[in-house]
């Protein structure tokens, strides 16, 4: 699954690697307005001592020179679930798609500070950003399949990279989106026949079908009823044994079902009110970040003082 | 709900009846002025459409009158004569109008799409030439089409390409002023494609050429093709620009692509309406019935096209 991760972008330095990869960089490369807690108390185990897959260092955003999110570090561990909550316009989209380059189509926008990727910067002049996409999947806010046949909408990625046992992939990436029962009868049927649900579950499958290695999602269930919210969290907990999640959501109770880290970020306002960005508040584990915040403003905003 | 009736109630009742009344004042019908002021209007947009419709029917039908007892599927079939009218038919200006298109559409379609793939996904209208561009060919959509014959003239038959009065000099007229008609067809039609389908195509690594070639220009076909047939049915109503780049002659033998000497439908009509005997505009009217069921054809062909295929999103 992760095969080739580090080398599949291009072929990097490989000293680059070794040189680009510091020390657990949760301690060092925070600013000081983020609240970290040092190792959790619970479990034996250090939960910040795993594999990370991103780890993204003072990273500023601007659309047009103005900042959408900025000074963001964090880093991102493998197999896990990251949640990024916060009110709107506290910029955890735009931080999410620039963690698969898909900022590169916003002509204005202007990313500073560095995104590791497996020690690899993701905006380094060698990387190809079609290349980062191939191995960082992305689902989106509102269910987006083609118009084309359930088929073809899950064949489309492997085509166009060239892979083979194209009705392997399909089979194996509907039935890891626990969606092949309910379609394998009408795979050659219209994909905008479909419930939301299970479009949503269809642009999961989708992705998997091209084996990445991260799977971004950018509040995928807001255009969901409840009990289709639930299938896709249910799949999400099945899917971190084999991916990496990082996953943008308004709903808190959502982070708090899935994710294994969270992170919280807010708006700021500058003194004459006219600019506004997002920021990072707090990162933690995410029953530390629910049950006992660090920052008092992450306490108003996951009890539902505020926002 | 159980029935019993308090002063409570009794006040409860009172409200409602005066709510009630309120209501009805005011949902009650509007006043006159409104009302006929409302109908005026209405019945100005009646009378508009009512116009238009008269002038078209009006044409049509005079053809029907005039040219229906002459109509005959041998008009398909057989050559035009300046002397034996009643054998007279419009073979070789029926087959110079198809040739005619043919090589519209084989310059057309390329050209166009590929203008409107170039403006619509790659142009950065930031940049001011690509503004210019754009500003062009809604201007070029709207010029005179015998502007597009003098330059056929000057530039396809004499001048740089000297082609000379040649068939093939007549279909490049007719692409080029038909063609900014298809690329700002073909534009709308890709800007119809929501920008999440090339997010989606995008974000499973396609590159963007993949993403064009296999998700927008598919789901964009029908507006495209819709376009493009529309086109096609203004290039067979011309006849200035093809009076000036040769379709001049009265030619009764079947026209060739590279060859001089050619004819098209609406010329064959104009000449024979310009004849001065009855018999020669009669089979002119006929002539005109040939030319609706060409246009009605394609353009039914069009509005199927875009229902069989037209995709919601």
């Amino acid at each position: 699954m992760t095969s080739g991760a580090n080398g599949q972008l291009t072929e990097q330095d490989p000293k680059d690697e070794m040189t680009s990869r510091p020390e657990p960089t949760h301690e060092k490369g925070l600013s000081q307005q983020i609240a970290v807690t040092a190792e959790p108390a619970a479990a034996g185990e250090d939960v910040w001592a795993k594999e990370k897959v991103f780890e993204v260092n003072n990273v500023t955003v601007s659309y047009d020179g103005k900042a959408a999110v900025k000074d963001v570090s964090m880093d991102i561990f493998r197999n896990e679930v990251t949640a990024l909550i916060g009110p709107s316009g506290c910029g955890k989209s735009t931080l999410l798609r620039c963690l698969n380059r898909m900022n590169d189509l916003v002509a204005s926008a202007e990313v500073e500070g560095e995104i590791l990727y497996h020690g690899n910067d993701l905006y380094g002049p060698k990387i190809d950003p079609v290349q980062v996409r191939k191995v960082i999947g992305m689902v989106f806010q509102k269910p987006n399949p083609f118009p084309k046949s359930i088929y073809d909408n899950i064949a489309f990625g492997p085509r166009v990279l060239g892979l083979k046992d194209i009705d392997e992939r399909v089979e194996r990436a509907l039935r890891g989106a626990a969606l092949w029962d309910e379609v394998k009868d009408r795979l050659k049927d219209n994909a905008y026949g479909m419930s939301g649900g299970q479009q949503q579950r269809l642009c999961i499958a989708r992705t998997m079908a091209v084996d990445p290695e991260v799977i971004l999602m950018d509040e995928p269930c807001s255009a969901l009823d409840p009990i289709s919210t639930g299938k896709i969290e249910d799949l999400m907990t099945e899917l971190k044994e084999q991916y990496s999640i990082v996953i943008v959501t308004h709903n808190m109770q959502q982070a708090a079902r899935v994710s294994d880290k969270t992170a919280f970020l807010i708006v700021e306002l500058d003194s004459t009110e006219n600019n506004r960005w997002g920021q990072l508040v707090e990162y933690d584990e995410t029953e530390k970040v629910f049950t006992n915040p660090e920052d008092p403003r992450t306490e108003d905003y996951v009890t539902g003082k505020v926002g | 709900m159980s029935g019993v009736r308090t002063p409570g109630s009794e006040r409860a009742r009172l409200a409602t009846a005066g709510a009630r009344a309120v209501t009805a004042s005011a949902l009650s019908r509007q006043p006159a002025k409104d009302r006929i002021k409302g109908n005026i209007f209405l019945a100005l947009l009646l009378a508009a459409v009512t116009i238009a419709l008269v002038g078209l029917s009006a044409l049509v039908v005079q053809a029907f009158i005039e040219g229906g007892p002459r109509f005959s599927l041998s008009l398909f079939t057989d050559p035009p004569s300046s002397l034996n009218v009643e054998n007279a038919g419009f073979r070789p200006a029926l087959l110079g109008t198809l040739y005619l298109i043919l090589g519209v559409v084989v310059l057309i379609v390329p050209l166009g799409i590929g203008s409107a793939i170039y403006l619509e996904e790659y142009a950065d209208s930031d940049r001011w030439w690509n503004r210019a561009i754009e500003l062009n060919i809604q201007n070029l959509a709207g010029v005179p089409s015998i502007i597009y014959g003098i330059l056929g003239l000057a530039f396809i038959v004499r001048g740089p390409l000297d082609l000379g009065f040649i068939l093939a000099a007549g279909s490049l007229t007719l692409a080029l002023l038909v063609l900014p008609v298809v690329i700002l067809a073909a534009r709308e039609a890709l800007r119809a494609v929501p920008p999440s389908v090339r997010e989606g195509s995008l974000a499973l690594g396609a590159t963007q050429w993949q993403t064009i070639r296999k998700q927008v220009l598919p789901a964009a076909i029908p507006g495209v093709a819709t376009g493009v047939i529309l086109a096609i049915s203004r290039a067979i109503g011309e006849t200035a620009p093809l009076l000036l780049v040769g379709a001049t002659t009265f030619v009764t033998f079947n026209p060739t692509f590279f060859g001089e000497n050619f004819s098209a439908l609406p010329v064959l009509i104009y000449q024979y309406a310009a004849r001065p005997q009855e018999e020669f505009k009669v089979l002119a009217a006929a002539g005109v019935i040939v030319m609706l069921i060409v246009l009605l054809a394609m353009n039914s062909f069009a509005v199927w096209l875009r229902n069989r295929y037209e995709q919601q999103w």
